[in-house]
């Protein structure tokens, strides 16, 4: 498996990095992404439609990995961000039942994202206040650079259930409960979940420091349900970069959407202003919708398949990754040259009426399953537009007829609505949903 | 936040100052007699005379005379009840000596005719010898509240264990486990005291995976092995039994010597949620009996009394705080009580029983008051 550092190409993919509006101060790790204002300019420059909605901002780049990734937006960062290498993924419960409560947490968490995303500590710091009472922050991510931190969050269907927070009216259709696929073994206790947070970080010590800070700002309204860690990206969405392999060793995420391509995020990713007209969903302009699966691979019995067999339920190559019968990665598949029950060929959008959905995946280990295998796979994370036309009608598909299916598992699942970008200061994760 | 932190930070050192630089000591009275610079306790039935109530600093010596009908106890105490030296059992017609190195502050000395009750109470002043330690008297109320707790959980502990020992000297397995939790409660509820003296908790409360090399396994725990795993009571067991009461006499002696202040009354209640956090809820403090909620709910009673002691203090300072606390410890209380069919028994549900799920409800209400208990120290001394 390789792992390639692809960060320090990317340059153009929307976010600008940056401290937010009206920072004090820049902090001492922000300081250090702030090497070249030339590059800083072309990131802008090149960062087309996503990044001229983010204004009144300090433009500064993104190009080193150890930069920030601007908080503000009209979308979240962390869905159209250049992936970054590393993941922490949390889903909570709401354990308050007090809806002023859960808006308040709602407010001091994303005080503490914009904090955190900037490279900054939350609350007052690490070290330095009260000898008597614990630090706010938890002080691990001290002089380490921001490394592209996003944080993104995310609605799950319960938190919307009648008799909690009065927020059925405004449920989206389009947040569905998921139906059981043939083969899925849902672990209940890894599925799920009120609300979710998504840290994905060039440094896996950044990803785990903002989810620990949110899940203990949250104690007493929250509760982790779940978490997982990510270690290798295995979807970008940089084309220009070297696309990752995954832990089967092919490259995955070849045809993923682009950061950049802003046609694609509109139709596929992003929810538009009369998607959520008729539902009392209005809310979600500017969002898009997460599905999470964790997907377990049978790692063991992988390796001993033949390469031939490898390649055939893929449908490309383990080399290069070129469709069957193609010379090259990016060469346009011809879909009928591979078997039925090719991955490549059931997931493509030609199979599946132009259906596109961005993926933002990373392989798992979460060390051994007891009977001394791997318990490794892909934490697929995937955003799109709806996913009753995205990931359930391809899932049918593949759930169905897929070769891969011999050597996966699906063990966990989640949905959540993903509201829009935090605009500015005043702006906070789910102001419009709770409003 | 910087001018508060310094306020703290000068509280903080005159009161550690205060603490530590005094150590007591009782002689017997046949070493020497009250020469003519001690004071003179005459101890009554009804009264503790003194001869001065203003004494410099350095050495003191207290000159006992009990002239009442009743065998008394004196003590020389700091304003929060610590004791900084004593002598017990002073029957009538005797005379006892009393000394101790002291620094300049308040004190009291205490007659306790009968050796019963908080005693008769003389205030006196200690002066020169170094700056007088600032003491805020609602704080000292507070530790003086606590200290009087944890000696009634100690006093009221002995007599539960005695039944739990009797029954194993007896041989009686059915009653040594059912008296096996009722033991433990008052131990649970004021751990962080005992855990403050360092030797008596290896001695009565250590789990098997908590042995040093070379240690000896003694205590509750070493029973409650005994007795539900390996479900019978041998000799050896006898004798740990014995030595539990033992050494549970010493703990209920020292309680009233251990350093207690307010900061380590909030850590203290903190700490307590730490145990459940770890032993509790993981079930693996009674492991064998699998009583771990009676341990549980000891351990959160502790906390909250130490809370709502300080809670008087610490609501003028941060009230968001203390209304959260209260929010907490009932919500905690709440969920803890789904596991007890009468509200006024100690008899939970076998831990063995509480579900993967229901567990992991106990520790986000533990975790949910935790968090803000942290913060009780500091909203206490700010």
């Amino acid at each position: 498996m390789t792992t390639e550092e692809t960060s320090s190409e990317v340059t153009t993919t929307g976010p600008t990095a940056g401290s937010p509006a009206g920072s004090p101060a820049p902090s001492r790790r922000s300081l250090i992404g702030w090497g070249g204002a030339g590059l800083a300019l072309g990131a802008v420059a090149a960062g087309g439609t996503v990044a001229a909605l983010r204004t009144g901002e300090d433009a500064v780049p993104i190009a080193d990995s150890g930069a920030a990734v601007a908080f503000h937006g009209a979308h979240q960062a962390g869905i159209a961000t250049a992936v970054q290498d590393r993941l922490h993924f949390a889903a909570f419960d709401v354990t308050t039942t007090d809806r002023a409560e859960l808006v308040q947490l709602l407010k001091d968490w994303t005080a503490a994202a914009a904090l955190m995303t900037a490279g900054r500590p939350v609350g007052e710091g690490a070290y330095g206040g009260l000898a008597e009472a614990p630090p706010d922050d938890t002080g691990e991510a001290l002089g380490l650079k921001p490394s592209r931190l996003t944080l993104t969050i995310g609605f799950g269907a319960s938190l919307f259930a009648k008799g909690r927070f009065g927020l059925d009216a405004k449920r989206p259709d389009a947040l569905v409960d998921i139906e059981k696929f043939p083969g899925d073994n849902l672990d209940a206790s890894r599925s799920g979940g009120d609300l979710c947070v998504q840290a994905c970080a060039d440094d896996p010590q950044v990803a785990v420091h903002a989810i620990r800070n949110l899940a203990r700002i949250g104690m007493g309204k929250t509760a982790i349900r779940w978490s997982q860690l990510g270690f290798g990206k295995t979807s970008s969405t940089t084309p220009d970069a070297q696309t990752p392999r995954n832990m089967m060793g092919f490259k995955d995420g070849t045809r993923n959407i682009a950061g950049t391509d802003a046609p694609d995020l509109a139709k596929h990713v992003w929810v538009g202003e009369k998607d959520g007209a008729k539902d009392g969903s209005a809310w979600m302009t500017g969002g898009s919708y997460l599905m999470a699966r964790r997907i377990r691979m049978h790692i063991e019995t992988w390796d001993r398949t033949s390469l031939q067999e490898q390649e055939d339920v893929f449908g490309r190559d383990k080399g290069e990754g070129a469709p069957v019968g193609k010379a090259k990665e990016r060469d346009e598949p011809f879909l009928k040259a591979m078997k039925p029950t090719a991955h490549v060929r059931l997931a493509h959008p030609d199979s599946n009426h132009g259906v596109k959905i961005l993926r933002r995946g990373y392989s798992f280990t979460d060390g051994t399953d007891g009977l001394g295998r791997l318990d490794a796979g892909l934490f697929f994370l995937a955003y799109q537009r709806d996913v009753r036309k995205g990931f359930i009608p391809l899932q049918r598909s593949l759930a169905r007829n897929d070769a891969l299916n011999e050597y996966i598992q699906h063990v966990g699942s989640a949905l959540f609505a993903v509201p829009p970008g935090v605009r500015d200061k005043g702006d906070w994760w789910g102001r419009a949903l709770f409003s | 936040m910087r001018p508060v932190r310094l306020s703290v930070v000068v509280t903080a050192a005159t009161a550690v100052a205060a603490l530590t630089a005094v150590t007591g000591c009782a002689e017997k009275s046949d070493a020497k007699s009250g020469g003519s610079g001690a004071v003179q306790v005459t101890a009554t039935d009804t009264a503790c005379k003194v001869s001065k109530t203003e004494l410099p600093a350095g050495h003191v010596q207290l000159a006992v005379e009990n002239k009442g009908s009743k065998v008394t106890e004196v003590y020389l105490l700091f304003p929060d009840d610590r004791i900084v030296a004593e002598r017990e059992n002073i029957g009538p017609g005797l005379k006892q000596t009393v000394t101790a190195e002291v620094k300049a502050g308040s004190y009291e000395i205490a007659c306790k005719p009968g050796m019963k009750g908080d005693g008769i109470r003389q205030k006196i002043t200690v002066t020169g010898g170094g700056t007088t330690a600032k003491r805020d008297p609602k704080l000292d109320a507070a530790v003086a509240a606590y200290r009087k707790y944890a000696q009634e959980q100690a006093d009221e502990t002995i007599p539960k264990v005695k039944a739990f020992t009797d029954a194993v000297r007896a041989g009686d397995l059915e009653a040594a486990k059912k008296a096996f939790a009722p033991s433990r409660l008052g131990w649970e509820r004021t751990e962080p005291v005992a855990e403050s003296f360092g030797d008596i908790d290896p001695k009565t409360d250590v789990r098997e995976d908590g042995l040093e090399a070379g240690q000896k396994w003694t205590g509750w725990h070493r029973l409650e092995k005994s007795l539900w795993q390996d479900k019978k009571i041998v000799a050896a067991d006898k004798t740990l039994a014995t030595q539990l009461d033992t050494d549970l006499a010493d703990w209920q002696k020292r309680v009233g010597t251990a350093e207690i202040t307010p900061t380590s009354m909030a850590n203290g209640a903190k700490e307590l949620l730490d145990e459940v956090a770890t032993g509790k809820v993981t079930g693996e403090e009674d492991r064998y009996s699998h009583t771990d909620l009676s341990d549980f709910k000891g351990n959160v009673e502790g906390a909250q009394q130490a809370y709502e002691l300080l809670k008087p203090i610490a609501s003028k300072n941060d009230p968001a705080l203390t209304a959260e606390l209260d929010k907490q410890f009932a919500g905690l209380s709440k969920v803890l009580d789904k596991y007890r069919s009468d509200k006024t028994s100690y008899d939970f549900v076998s831990y063995d029983k509480v579900t993967k799920e229901q567990r992991k409800e106990l520790s986000d209400a533990v975790n949910a008051l935790a968090e803000p208990l942290s913060k009780l120290a500091a909203a206490t001394v700010k």
